[in-house]
């Protein structure tokens, strides 16, 4: 994995869950512009999933693939998933649904990082 | 929208949803590439996985009676695993999502079953609008 990539991410996502989760405290459901900031996260995911699948083919990685590989397909679904349960509930709760999902994928990052680096179980 | 996907039940789809994705990938993962390595802990992360669906599939499609037994087998799940891996840490060479109570997933595991029959007894006694 490209460090600095998923450390850019795990911040972006992290200050994304955040400002959802203002939103909500504002009792506010989210807007367009929400879905455009889950769209560039979703953009960065992707760019992350095509390296990590070159450095992949290319030897580099952890030894059992299989768990990474399923966190990095994951990684893709997260957040179309929470963009259309928080974008389908026009209340403050929308917001938490987004916001979730945004708070899943440090998660998923680190996990990723942990498998990468040999760390992880 | 159905009831008990609206209001304050959507973050708790999205929640399960999220869990499901986790247990689902992560099962999936173990019973393609060694399920002979630890066949209990593998089996018992594709029922965690298989409840994690039932019980978002139910909350998304408002029926109380499946999702109260999912959620009523998760907890169950989580407390009688939590319990059994604390007491005969042997026995699990593998975490499962239920291991140790859910410790490796910031024990959410155990928190969302309570919060899941804490939403569906409130739908029950007051109706969501819409």
């Amino acid at each position: 994995m490209v460090g600095w990539l998923a450390g850019t991410m795990i911040a972006l996502s992290l200050a994304a869950a955040v400002w959802f989760l203002v939103l909500s405290a504002r009792d506010k459901p989210i807007q367009a512009v929400h879905l455009l900031a889950m769209a560039v996260l979703e953009v960065g995911l992707l760019v992350q999933v095509i390296t990590a699948a070159v450095l992949l083919t290319g030897g580099h990685g952890p030894e059992g693939k299989g768990t990474f590989v399923g966190y990095l397909a994951g990684s893709l679904v997260v957040l179309p998933v929470g963009a259309f349960l928080g974008a389908g509930e026009r209340s403050k709760w929308g917001s938490v649904a987004a916001g979730v999902a945004c708070l899943t994928v440090p998660v998923v990052i680190l996990r990723m990082q942990d498998l990468w680096s040999g760390t992880g179980v | 929208m159905s009831e008990l996907s609206s209001g304050p039940g959507r973050a708790l789809v999205a929640v399960y949803a999220v869990f499901t994705l986790s247990a689902g990938a992560r099962s999936g993962v173990q019973l393609a590439t060694g399920f002979d390595h630890a066949p209990v802990a593998y089996l018992l992360s594709a029922v965690a996985a298989l409840i994690y669906l039932l019980a978002t599939f139910a909350l998304w499609t408002s029926r109380r009676r499946i999702a109260l037994a999912a959620v009523g087998v998760e907890l169950a799940g989580v407390l009688g695993i939590g319990l059994y891996s604390v007491l005969d840490p042997g026995s699990f060479p593998e975490p499962t999502v239920w291991s140790q109570f859910g410790a490796g997933y910031g024990y959410i595991p155990l928190i969302l079953p309570v919060l899941g029959l804490w939403w569906l007894r409130r739908g029950a006694k007051e109706p969501a609008n819409g």
